[in-house]
């Protein structure tokens, strides 16, 4: 039985990662296309002329866009190492966390890691209260995650599941912008259950195989956003 | 064993996210309670059900709530069996659901909501940004139906369906608001507008409006508030 499956995604993006994560986890067989995200591909402004965004995934010809719907179109298709619960409650749950992660920490994140503008000397006290702003929000965003973490090794109970996959953002990437920038959210101390999920998760074959190197992504967002926040 | 199945729901009569869940709810003929919400001055009740936005819709089932209007409508859809299915069977066309739901909830509704609360340059901004996505969405409506729209009744709804009638069922009430009409949707987004026009028909979505006066006062509340605040 032939079968397509593409991907056109971009190796620093968290978003095609999971699209990957996911197939690699059913066993599915795929072509990667990176993207330049500076010069879009026409295939990619044909498979999504609404976003022109990647990750797109291509199956068979017909592409689906926005990872949070691929991710449920994957496990909708390909029915083996299901990353959803059967329950209605805890897929309701999982696609919440999921939405939490996506439309609110990770802009809450950026901001306490590059948001503030160290302009003049003036300027300074009110850049630092708008920072120590930020930071509390990130802070207050993880511990709704720390709390629904629970004693559960994975969000997804024992294996990885969508909510998993979703939260690598929070997994690894929000890593790489505390070293980056220098500002520290993710602490031991404060989200002791997210710091052991966040080992966990990253260890698991099929997301270890997913993430890019992390000295690469560091110098690529360094660069791309300044030194950050924590510097003077 | 008769299986308990009690159902409420918290929300604001002029909020478009409530009407959704209500519309599906009807739909589905599910008894439930209403709970009205002072926003200005929130129950404990909902505080303690939805601590991460403190926002309606609440849906709570049995004692365990779930928020989020769409997530709301994919748990309805996957409890009740009964009556119309909101998402089809099919992984791919779930896909396009959706996706187009998404867009319409984000990129389409937020663009409506600053046409009320902005005047001059902004709102000029925000009607051009609704008119383009309103052009995306005529065309995202024809992939999702290549032979054409079937009549809609009341058993074969949808959830991009419900997703538009809420949106969209005010529409009147902001031209008498805005005093003019910015969009011309029967001219821009035909197909969008006669089925619109068809659900408006359906007997559970004229008994689940409420009255036009009423949304008229609440939207010049929300304009009058909105434009006070952003004159300094």
């Amino acid at each position: 039985m032939a079968e397509e499956v593409l991907v056109f995604g971009a190796w620093g993006s968290p978003f095609s990662r999971r699209v990957e994560m996911a197939l690699k986890l059913k066993g599915i067989e795929y072509k990667f296309i990176e993207e330049d995200l500076t010069n879009k591909s026409p295939s990619l402004l044909k498979y999504n002329p609404v976003h022109k965004k990647i990750p797109v995934l291509v199956h068979n010809g017909k592409p689906v866009a926005e990872s949070l719907v691929i991710l449920e179109y994957i496990d909708e298709t390909w029915k083996d190492h299901p990353i959803l619960p059967k329950d209605p409650y805890e897929r309701a749950n999982a696609r919440f966390w999921a939405k939490f992660i996506d439309e609110k920490c990770l802009s809450a994140i950026f901001k306490a890691c590059w948001g503030a503008c160290w302009g003049e000397e003036k300027e300074h006290e009110k850049a630092e209260i708008e920072h120590e702003k930020a930071v509390k929000e990130v802070s207050e965003l993880l511990q709704f995650l720390e709390n629904e973490l629970k004693e559960k090794r994975y969000f997804g109970g024992e294996t990885v599941g969508l909510l998993d996959i979703a939260a690598n953002t929070i997994g690894y990437w929000l890593g790489v912008f505390e070293e980056a920038s220098g500002v520290e959210l993710l602490t031991r101390e404060k989200f002791p259950k997210l710091c052991n999920w966040a080992n966990e998760f990253v260890c698991v074959t099929a997301i270890k195989e997913n993430l890019p190197p992390r000295d690469k992504l560091i110098a690529y967002f360094r660069n791309r956003f300044g030194a950050g926040n924590a510097s003077k | 064993m008769a299986e308990e199945n009690k159902v409420s729901l918290h929300g604001f009569f002029a909020s478009p996210y409530v009407r959704r869940v209500e519309l599906a709810l009807k739909f589905k003929g599910i008894p439930y309670e209403y709970v009205e919400e002072d926003l200005k001055n929130k129950s404990s009740l909902l505080l303690k059900y939805n601590p991460v936005h403190k926002k309606v819709p609440v849906l709570v089932h049995n004692g365990k709530p779930i928020v989020e209007s769409l997530v709301i409508l994919e748990y309805i859809d996957e409890t009740w069996k009964n009556g119309p299915q909101f998402l089809p069977e099919d992984p791919y066309k779930r896909a396009q659901i959706r996706f187009w739901a998404s867009f319409v909830h984000q990129q389409v509704f937020q663009n409506m909501v600053l046409i009320l609360k902005t005047d001059g340059e902004a709102q000029e901004k925000a009607v051009k940004e609704v008119s383009e996505k309103l052009s995306l969405l005529e065309e995202g409506i024809k992939s999702i139906f290549p032979e054409g729209i079937p009549i809609i009744d009341q058993e074969n709804v949808g959830l991009l369906d419900i997703v538009i009638v809420s949106t969209f069922s005010s529409y009147k009430a902001l031209k008498e608001v805005l005093g003019l009409e910015l969009i011309d949707l029967e001219k821009t987004s035909p197909l969008l507008f006669s089925r619109l026009k068809a659900l408006l028909e359906l007997p559970v979505v004229e008994g689940a409006l409420p009255p036009h006066e009423k949304v008229v006062g609440a939207l010049k509340f929300m304009r009058q508030n909105a434009l006070n605040s952003a004159s300094v």
